[in-house]
């Protein structure tokens, strides 16, 4: 079976490559380091490292989108945002 | 009770991992690697970019068909929850009576969505279906295929029709384990039949109609069969929810990129519904 | 107050029946008289519609069809899910939670995205219109809900027996279905009656997955509305006998239904 129905492109396989980066390295750390029990944060949720990365990834999607809809200009912006907004997530949250 | 730590069930879990994976990632990997291409067919494909994704966001029709598939969704949880409720408290609790009732209300939920959708094409027709040829009787003027009202009137019939009893079902079972002793405590202090629902039945039902909720939002806001087959999403687009238009986009006029960019932000915002819903079950849970 | 209780579930119940009856009314005419105009009853009675369903090949095969990737799906999703439920019932594991609440979100996934991907991942798995095809295709709803359902019944069996168990020297497998399968056997029978509800009532995904060896009756049924203009005496009939193994199964499950939806969450 070929793989070119799956019409991959650098940039999409880039970015899967980088999520699975994300979720092995939160495994690696989780090993060596474990986050232990769930911390109340800002938001009144309990959250373990694992929902802060989810909460970071769901959050700068809709960054992304939400640029798209409302800002014109490159979308390294949105990027630059979500980078943000994910070290307040891992910092607060 | 606490859990043991045992790394090692990972094995167990393996088998499902990998047959949900295969249905779930390849797919979704699919649907993101066309979200950002061009093709005319033959996988030929055109880089280009982040374009689909600003014009859906920008895109009029777009914005008409999530407005029309959330004023669809909101309308039938006002109706489905409070209903299934009031039915759930007023069926027979146990017995003879209680079987009969939950077989015949379980009925819709096994029929198949073509055919739910296939019955009440023909069933609301003006001139030989029952509902149709009954309302006009009554002295309404009334036909689906003609009127935009009519239309959204029989869309959310058919779903309160075919989904109610799914809520019904759901508070029956919190309803059922309530033990006996309350009511008798109540009947004795002589509580009103509103002090018993607020303080006694209330309570115990609020797991399972979160549960109730949200799985009527998912499925509500995935729906695409029932009315497909009942008004094609017309007359024009008037009830052209979220799924019938994305499949129109895919399927009836090839815009895959278009489709598949509708594809992932319909996901992310089913995504985000979700987490906020299993959150809030989750923490209300622990207390 | 008593007749006033009765009357909320008995309004409820005759407008769920009166949709049914209709089709129950029109199978029994000929297309000619349900076009010809309005009426309570079949003038002229006639069972044809459904001796043709069953006596024509076309038509029968669609239901032999349904069921036998009904089938399948229903006991690809339990067997599988038995052993994850467990996992996540009893045991702590790096990152159970996510995976969880992934699971889940698979039984959230509109179907309607994922048409097109799925026709190319199972062509291209050499599947196309074969039963396993469907069968594992709705596997993408069906085990994240025999998993959540099957971890609620597993919670309700005390730990102790497990314990109990792997001191007299059981091995896990035969522990697992000499003594634990029989002990939450009512929790695999509702998990099997909800796998196969949404396996059979789900089309979208089915039809797409195949066009001659595996097709669904409800796919049977929307090619004959097309080609042989309206027959609608035969629609109906066929729709009524796609009402039927859904009713025999709920008899089968009707006690356990409510307990079901309480315990495994669905």
């Amino acid at each position: 079976m070929g793989l070119s129905w799956m019409a991959w492109t650098w940039e999409t396989a880039t970015f899967f490559g980088v999520i699975a980066l994300l979720l092995a390295g939160m495994t690696l750390w989780e090993i060596k380091q474990p986050g232990g029990a769930p911390r109340h944060g800002v938001l009144g949720l309990d959250t373990t490292r694992g929902d802060r990365l989810f909460i970071s990834l769901l959050g700068s999607a809709f960054i992304h989108l939400g640029w798209l809809a409302l800002a014109a200009g490159p979308l390294w912006w949105a990027l630059g945002l979500s980078l943000v907004y994910s070290v307040l997530v891992f910092r607060y949250v | 009770m606490e859990k043991t730590l045992n790394n090692k069930a990972w094995f167990m879990v393996l088998p499902v991992l990998f047959i949900v994976a295969l249905n779930a990632i390849v797919p979704l990997m699919t649907v993101v690697n066309y979200s950002v291409q061009d093709t005319f067919g033959n996988n030929v494909f055109f880089f280009e970019g982040t374009r689909w994704f600003t014009e859906v966001l920008h895109s009029g029709r777009f914005h008409a068909s999530l407005q029309r598939q959330f004023l669809f969704t909101f309308t039938i949880l006002v109706i489905e929850i409070p209903l299934g409720v009031a039915i759930a408290l007023t069926m027979p609790r146990r017995g003879f009576w209680a079987s009969v009732c939950l077989v015949l209300m379980a009925l819709p939920l096994l029929i198949p969505w073509n055919v739910v959708g296939a019955m009440w094409n023909i069933y609301a027709l003006p001139d030989i279906g029952l509902l149709g040829y009954g309302l006009n009787w009554l002295g309404f003027n009334y036909d689906y295929t003609q009127q935009p009202t009519a239309a959204w009137f029989t869309v959310i019939l058919m779903d309160v029709w075919h989904w109610t009893s799914l809520v019904v079902l759901l508070a029956y079972a919190g309803l059922r384990s309530i033990d006996d002793n309350y009511y008798r405590a109540a009947q004795i202090d002589g509580a009103s039949r509103w002090a018993v629902f607020r303080h006694i039945q209330l309570p115990k039902m609020k797991h399972v109609l979160t549960i109730a909720i949200l799985l009527r939002f998912m499925d509500s806001f995935m729906i695409y069969t029932e009315p497909f087959v009942l008004t094609g999403g017309g007359p024009g687009n008037a009830t052209t929810v979220l799924s019938i238009d994305l499949v129109k986009a895919a399927l009836g006029e090839f815009n895959l990129g278009v489709a598949a960019a509708m594809s992932i932000i319909y996901f992310l915002m089913t995504l985000l519904v979700c987490w906020l819903f299993y959150t809030i079950i989750m923490q209300g849970e622990k207390e | 107050m008593r007749l006033h209780r009765w009357l909320v579930p008995t309004l409820y119940i005759i407008f769920l029946m009166l949709p049914i009856y209709w089709l129950l009314n029109m199978s029994f005419k000929t297309t000619n008289e349900i076009l010809g105009g309005f009426s309570w009853f079949p003038a002229n009675f006639t069972i044809a519609s459904y001796v043709k369903i069953l006596t024509d090949p076309t038509w029968y095969n669609g239901y032999i069809n349904s069921i036998i990737y009904v089938g399948l799906n229903t006991v690809i999703s339990v067997s599988f899910a038995l052993p994850a439920a467990y996992a996540f019932s009893r045991y702590r594991f790096l990152g159970d939670k996510h995976l969880f609440f992934w699971l889940l979100t698979n039984r959230m996934a509109p179907p309607a995205v994922f048409a097109l991907p799925f026709l190319q991942l199972y062509s291209a798995l050499g599947l196309f219109d074969s039963h396993l095809a469907v069968a594992l295709a709705h596997c993408l709803f069906n085990i994240p809900l025999a998993v959540w359902i099957l971890e609620g019944f597993i919670s309700g069996v005390p730990r102790e027996i497990d314990e109990t168990a792997y001191l007299d020297g059981y091995s896990f497998p035969r522990f697992f279905t000499k003594i634990f399968m029989p002990l939450i056997g009512s929790g695999i029978g509702v998990t099997a009656f909800f796998c196969f509800m949404f396996s059979w009532v789900e089309l979208l995904l089915a039809k797409t997955l195949t066009s001659v060896e595996a097709k669904p009756i409800a796919a049977v049924m929307t090619r004959t509305a097309s080609t042989s203009g309206y027959e609608l005496g035969l629609l109906a009939a066929a729709g009524v006998l796609t009402i039927i193994p859904g009713a025999i199964v709920i008899y089968f499950v009707r006690n356990y239904i409510a307990k079901g939806f309480a315990m495994g969450r669905v």
